[in-house]
Order: structure tokens, then C-alpha cells, then sequence
């Protein structure tokens, strides 16, 4: 057994939290330099300016990169080799409430969400996801979401003899019927499959791989493309200002699923995409 | 893309002159307010009670900013999904608002209201924090501290860019 002690897991996900509240994703980065070099539209243009400016400002001035500095998502991988000295989340929420209070970050959490929707004041608690895996290493895959991608999001559950054509056509005006609300250019995480809690988050780990990587499925890989270059097609664009890039890309993932049902949920993610991995 | 510089409170003249689309670099004195303050502003309302500030020599700004670091004047700035707001504009409307900030569309109904009070709807880039909080010359609570980033902040903004969106 490895015992990982739990100053160290709060000290990795306060750091990781910091890191990704100051920090863009590079690779989201480099693919808004790259867009400069198509995006003619000239107030897209001034957008994806200011969006880069941001990158540039946020770390050194020390202001977050959004206002929104998001709810915290972790998605664990708990290997069977590891002991811990407390509930992973405890450790988490620890770092959350750390992370809210010195860097500082807005508390964006209410404790009740339907009468006195009191804020929690410190972003607890963390939505923490636990998977048990071989081995003796902790993984965590943690992101900062905010709000206005998250309510354009959806789930639904399909007819199973619907077609993959009909499928891209509802993700299609989901998304452009959303327009500028859940804050363009953004990630699309698609979730086919599963069970009815299964594909939400299936949609939200696809936002975790690899920026614009093509799905090992061919007939998955198909439809990511359709799907970014219909969307693209519509003119909605960066911040809803028009142009030619309303999304950057959408990841696809697949889980086997009961033979009546065909779930499919997506999740929205925001152009600020903060997102990391941690391996303790 | 036409650039104007405008200091609030906005005439219905400068309004009228503008465009969908334009840039706007906006200057001088708002407020912001998001769901919770708009719920207690309307209440306040339909109580027929005075606002506490007056609204129609200011802009209302969908805002709930991130805390102050050390020696900062504000942290984070940006504008939330304005549609959200959307069932308190007839009201706010009538009462003399004229100046909305936020950002994403808003529902037919509220476009055409917009319009008919010749109000203006301006968009804000969101997502990027650390550029509009140049902007900002001050920034301090002004009401409701209980709702902490969703209490109602005064600021002096400079220069402020926003894009118009419905007028």
C-alpha cells in the first residue's frame, strides 16, 4: 500500500486550482493565435484580440481569467494500492475553500438551490467523481466551470433507431439555438450512451481530452467534424459577435448502453476551458 | 466598425445615433446587479417604493465580480447571461432604466421593448476578466453585502468596451 498523505492531495488541487483560474490552456491558446489567421470578420477579430490580451494579462496581473472562476469538477482515478488518511473529498473541499479565500476566487456556490439559496462563501462543495483503478496512483482530472456554458447544456434520451444524422442535426440547433449565451468559442463534450446519469457525465469528461484530438471511432470521428464545421457554418461566432468560429471542437465519448435506450447528453464548455491533471 | 466614446448618463439622442454592432468604449458611473439583487429591485417596485439609486442616470451592468487581491481595485469583472434577467425589463424599464450591460441574446419580447423605450442592450466579451478590470476606476459595494458577489457593487468604469446588441 502507498499512503498518500492528505496535506499533499490539498496542496496539488489548490495549486492545480490556481493554476487554471490565472493560466489559459495552451492549447485552446494556440488555436485562437492560429485563428487570427483566418477569422475575417472584423469585430470577431477584435474579440479573439481581447481574449488573447486576457491570456496574457490574467497571470501577470493576478486577476482571474473570468469573473465566473467556476464550481470545481474532479473527476479521481483512486488506485487499489493507495490509502488515504480521510475521505478524498474532504481533502478537496479543503483546497476549494483554501483556494476561495487567498487567491481569492468568487463564491459562486448556494448551499439550498431552490428557497433561501444562501451562498456557502467558500465554493464548497467540490462535484467529485470516484473511479477505482490497478495500481498505486492517484489521477485527477480537475476543471473550473462556470455557469452560463453549464445552463446551455442538455441530456436527452433517444429513440435507439435514431440515425447519426438526426443525432447532428438536434447537437446542431441545440447549439446554435444556445447563440452567444454559453460564451463562444467553445468545446462541445458529447456524451452517447450509458444510462440516464451516464451520459452527463460521459459529456463532461470528453471535455477533458485533448483539444480537437480525433475520436479512435471512425463513425465518431465523422460526426465531431460534421458537427464543428455545421455549427461553424451558422455565423454565430466568437461571442456571438459573427464570423467563422462559434466551436473549437467536439469530443465524442461512447459507454454500451440497454437495448431500449440511446442517452446523449452534451455539455458546453466556455472559452476560458480551464481544465488540468494531476498524477500524485 | 464605428468606435464611440460615452460618458453615462446616455441622452436618447446619443442612443438613437447608434447601431447594432458598433463599439462602444464606455465611461462614468453604474451599477451592477445580477438574479438575486434584480429579485429584490423588483420587489422594491412592486412595493412602489423609491429604487435605491436612480436608475435612469445610470447603466445596470449583469455583473457579480470575483473579491479584491491585495492593493487591487477590484478582481475580476465580466458581464453574466443576460436572458436570465430578462422578466424584470418591462418594469425596470418603466421606471427609467435605459442602459443595460451584459452579454448573449435576449428573448424577442425583451428585443422589442428595448426598442420601443429606446434603451440600449450592450454586449460584453466574457471570459476576459483581466482586460475589462483595467476599466474600472473604482469599485465598492454598494447595497446588500449579505449577497456577497451577487450584492449591488457602484463602480466608475473608463473607457469600458462593449459592443451594442439591441436599440
Amino acid at each position: 500500500m502507498r499512503c498518500i498523505p492528505a496535506k499533499e492531495i490539498v496542496a496539488a488541487v489548490f495549486e492545480a486550482i490556481q493554476y487554471i483560474s490565472y493560466n489559459p490552456d495552451p492549447e485552446l491558446h494556440k488555436f485562437l493565435v492560429n485563428a487570427l489567421q483566418y477569422e475575417q470578420d472584423e469585430l470577431a477579430r477584435d474579440a479573439i484580440k481581447a481574449i488573447l490580451e486576457n491570456h496574457k494579462l490574467s497571470p501577470v496581473n493576478r486577476i482571474p481569467l473570468c469573473q465566473d472562476t467556476g464550481t470545481t469538477i474532479v473527476f479521481a482515478q483512486i488506485g487499489v494500492g493507495i490509502c488515504l488518511e480521510e475521505p478524498l473529498t474532504e481533502s478537496i473541499n479543503k483546497a476549494v475553500r483554501d483556494a476561495q479565500k487567498s487567491l481569492p476566487l468568487r463564491a459562486s456556490m448556494v448551499q439550498e438551490p431552490l428557497f433561501m439559496r444562501k451562498n456557502t462563501n467558500t465554493n464548497v462543495p467540490a462535484f467529485v467523481h470516484i473511479e477505482s483503478i490497478p495500481g498505486d496512483s492517484l489521477i485527477l482530472e480537475i476543471a473550473q466551470k462556470g455557469g452560463g456554458a453549464e445552463n446551455t447544456s442538455f441530456s436527452v434520451m433517444l429513440n435507439p433507431s435514431s440515425e447519426s444524422d438526426e443525432i447532428i442535426d438536434l447537437i446542431c440547433s441545440k447549439v446554435i439555438e444556445s447563440g452567444s449565451k454559453p460564451c463562444p468559442p467553445i468545446v462541445l463534450g458529447i456524451g452517447i450512451g450509458g444510462n440516464f446519469e451516464l451520459a452527463p457525465i460521459l459529456a463532461k469528461k470528453a471535455l477533458f481530452e485533448k483539444l480537437g484530438r480525433a475520436n479512435s471511432i471512425p463513425e465518431y470521428a465523422h460526426m465531431e467534424k460534421q458537427i464543428v464545421e455545421r455549427i461553424n457554418k451558422q455565423g454565430c461566432g466568437v461571442q456571438g459577435l459573427g464570423g467563422k468560429i462559434t466551436v473549437i471542437a467536439a469530443h465524442i465519448k461512447s459507454a454500451p448502453c440497454h437495448i431500449a435506450s440511446l442517452p446523449l447528453a452534451v455539455n458546453m464548455q466556455c472559452h476560458v476551458h480551464r481544465h488540468t491533471r494531476v498524477e500524485l | 466598425m464605428r468606435i464611440f466614446e460615452l460618458t453615462l448618463p446616455l441622452s436618447i439622442d446619443t442612443i438613437g445615433k447608434l447601431k447594432p454592432k458598433d463599439k462602444v468604449l464606455l465611461s462614468g458611473e453604474l451599477f451592477t446587479a445580477r438574479d438575486a439583487a434584480h429579485k429584490r429591485l423588483a420587489k422594491i417596485l412592486k412595493n412602489g417604493d423609491d429604487l435605491p439609486f436612480d436608475i435612469s442616470k445610470t447603466a445596470l451592468f449583469y455583473c457579480g465580480p470575483s473579491p479584491a487581491g491585495d492593493g487591487q481595485i477590484c478582481g475580476a469583472i465580466g458581464p453574466t447571461t443576460s436572458y436570465r434577467m430578462d422578466r424584470y425589463v418591462p418594469e425596470f424599464l418603466a421606471a427609467g432604466l435605459r442602459v443595460m450591460i451584459g452579454k448573449g441574446e435576449r428573448s424577442a419580447e425583451t428585443n422589442s421593448i428595448i426598442r420601443q423605450y429606446h434603451a440600449l442592450y450592450l454586449s460584453a466579451i466574457g471570459g476576459i476578466s483581466a482586460v475589462l478590470s483595467q476599466h474600472i476606476v473604482s469599485c465598492e459595494t454598494y447595497l446588500w453585502q449579505e449577497l456577497g458577489t451577487e450584492a449591488i457593487y457602484r463602480m466608475v468604469v473608463d473607457s469600458f468596451p462593449c459592443y451594442v446588441s439591441i436599440c
